[in-house]
């Protein structure tokens, strides 16, 4: 090799700095990929270790079965059942809304709006994705209670219906908006070829693009789901804040984050069991999420479609 | 059918093809009788400006003084071409010619882009349909007229499904109906005994030449009159290329086709008739034998022998 006649192109120093900066760019770009991972390690490094001091005192067949939740009382029973049906409850309103309108806005923008209409409704569907949730939290409970309230005189102040409606409107643009990136991401082609059958636009969008879209629908769908399961400030201000074991959406209730975001405000000392339970509930919301976030993947791999 | 699918290979390959001319002789079902007409009348020469002879053939759809816009772009222009039944017309030329943009004015497919317009016509016979006139639905003409894409497009759902689709845009509703009509489309497209196990399985899962044969088996499923074909073998291998050039030779039969291709020498194999354009315009248009041997624009002979740049 060395008696070779010919002669590189760059300086054997040269050669070895581009490695060298090389190297450094890719360690920094795996850096900036590890703070996420670490970040995510870290929460349920906290998450685990504080509820295990809140099991040592609670049994964790006490917290799984037991049907009440009252760490305020003197009787304090520690079941995560009645948080976990209120946080079940609000998602489900929330995602019967969603879901449906949020796929009609995205059928309709992407294949049927003409592109000046898109082009002004979309940044607006995605302004309402930036509105405040405290904003919603109060939307619910001065507007969209009271408007309930005329049409269902029986219906408490705080309810989840109210609060489920309004995280179910929050969530549209999430969903609508990744929707609609999943259904233009069907290629033209498979389109026309529909069109050239004799199709209707209807039926091209309800045959063959939602069909394509699938796998992208079902990631919005799951995001919608992780985004309704995590809501906090619409529920804390619009639900009440009692838990209560109910599938009922007309009664309040507390769900999982309503309840830590009204612990971390202070109502219970710090190092309390208590305090401590608020890092068991914080562990079965990831649980909850984690779980729809696996179903959810493994559904769309199922029905993935490559084109 | 045996003998006619061989007779038609055999002058296939010696490109020595004669088309009947006698418009007494089209009209007669029969295939054999054609097939004795193919070889007994002599070969007529048409030239695209002899309105009298353009009559004399069988014409399935007239293309009168076309001309086509994108806005103020005016991609074809003064287009006059017969389109002969049962006939294989394969549309010839450089990129950008308007080959495509013509082959997608006979289903309409401009429609859906905002800012086309056409001028002309195009009259589909037997009962006068002008297919771009501003009365005329462009649903109703895709109904009408079937088309294949350069890349293969099937539908994401079961094999089945696909060529069922057009059927059941059009109300068909009945099992047994159904199942028919799709095993006659697939046996028809030359895919049946690949896929007959394999029906309720993804059609993304055939190989690119089985889902080309799958598309033409989707069109072909509801009877189109006329199929269109947009380079239908640019994406696939040549075995795969060979295959869907017998197909076409054998569609013949059923359905008039229009093909559009970037290669020579398949517009000589299957095609009976072959335009050639340029800029929109069409150069010279003849029966493809005498096009690819004694073509009579300087041209169209440039192009063909690969002098053109």
């Amino acid at each position: 090799m060395s008696t070779t006649d010919f002669t590189p192109a760059l300086s054997r120093s040269a050669l070895r700095y581009r490695k060298l900066r090389d190297r450094t760019i890719e360690l920094l770009l795996l850096a900036a990929a590890l703070v996420a991972v670490f970040t995510t390690l870290a929460i349920v490094a906290i998450l685990l270790i504080e509820s295990s001091a809140f099991f040592e005192h609670v049994s964790i067949v006490d917290f799984l079965t037991d049907t009440m939740w009252t760490p305020l009382f003197a009787d304090a029973h520690y079941g995560i059942l009645p948080l976990v049906a209120g946080t079940l409850t609000t998602t489900m309103v929330a995602l019967i809304v969603a879901v449906p309108l949020g796929t009609l806005i995205a059928i309709y923008l992407s294949e049927f709006a003409p592109h000046r209409i898109r082009e002004t409704v979309k940044p607006i569907l995605e302004l309402l994705g930036a509105v405040p949730t405290v904003v919603y939290g109060y939307f619910a409970l001065t507007m969209v209670t009271p408007a309930l309230q005329w049409l269902m005189p029986d219906l408490p102040g705080f309810n989840m219906l109210s609060a489920g409606l309004v995280i179910g409107l929050m969530i549209v643009p999430y969903v609508s908006s990744l929707s609609e990136d999943a259904m233009r991401a069907v290629p033209r082609y498979m389109r026309e070829g529909s069109y050239a059958m004799g199709a209707t636009r209807l039926q091209t969008a309800l045959r063959v693009v939602v069909p394509g879209a699938f796998s992208g629908l079902a990631a919005a769908f799951i995001l919608g789901i992780s985004r309704a399961v995590g809501e906090t400030m619409v529920v804390a201000i619009a639900a009440g804040m009692q838990p209560n074991l109910t599938f009922d959406p007309r009664e309040p209730a507390a769900t999982i984050t309503a309840y830590i975001v009204q612990v971390s405000l202070g109502d219970l000392p710090h190092g309390s069991i208590g305090y401590q339970s608020i890092f068991a509930a914080g562990l079965v919301l990831m649980f909850l999420t984690l779980i729809f976030n696996v179903v959810g993947f493994s559904l769309t791999r199922r029905f993935r479609e490559a084109y | 059918m045996d003998s006619t699918t061989t007779a038609r290979a055999q002058s296939v390959q010696q490109q020595t093809r004669q088309n009947p001319q006698e418009p007494a002789l089209r009209s007669e079902k029969s295939s054999g009788s054609r097939d004795e007409a193919r070889i007994e009348t002599p070969r007529i020469s048409i030239a695209v400006d002899d309105t009298r002879k353009v009559r004399a053939l069988n014409v399935k759809a007239a293309v009168d003084n076309l001309s086509f816009y994108y806005g103020q772009h005016r991609a074809l222009k003064n287009l006059t071409i017969p389109i002969a039944d049962r006939q294989v017309t394969a549309l010839i030329g450089p990129s950008g010619c308007g080959k495509s943009t013509f082959l997608r004015c006979f289903n309409r497919m401009h429609d859906l882009q905002p800012d086309t317009r056409y001028e002309g016509s195009i009259t589909l016979h037997p009962d006068n349909l002008n297919l771009v006139g501003p009365g005329v639905d462009p649903i109703e003409v895709r109904m009408r007229i079937g088309m294949v894409f350069q890349k293969p497009n099937p539908f994401p759902k079961s094999v089945f499904e696909n060529v069922a689709y057009g059927l059941r845009l059009r109300g068909v509703r009945n099992r047994a109906t159904l199942a028919e009509e799709v095993e006659k489309a697939l046996r028809g497209a030359a895919l049946w005994d690949e896929v007959k196990d394999r029906l309720q399985d993804s059609a993304l899962a055939l190989s690119g030449g089985q889902m080309q044969r799958l598309c033409i088996a989707r069109a072909l499923a509801t009877t189109p009159e006329i199929l269109l074909f947009d380079e239908p073998t640019s994406a696939l291998d040549p075995i795969a290329t060979a295959k869907i050039e017998e197909l076409i030779s054998t569609l013949r039969d059923q359905v008039t086709v229009l093909i559009v291709t970037h290669n020579m020498q398949q517009a000589a194999r299957v095609s009976d008739y072959t335009a050639f354009m340029y800029l929109g315009e069409l150069i010279e248009f003849d029966e493809a034998a005498k096009i690819f041997t004694n073509p009579s624009k300087k041209a169209t002979e440039d192009y063909i022998t690969g002098r053109y740049g």
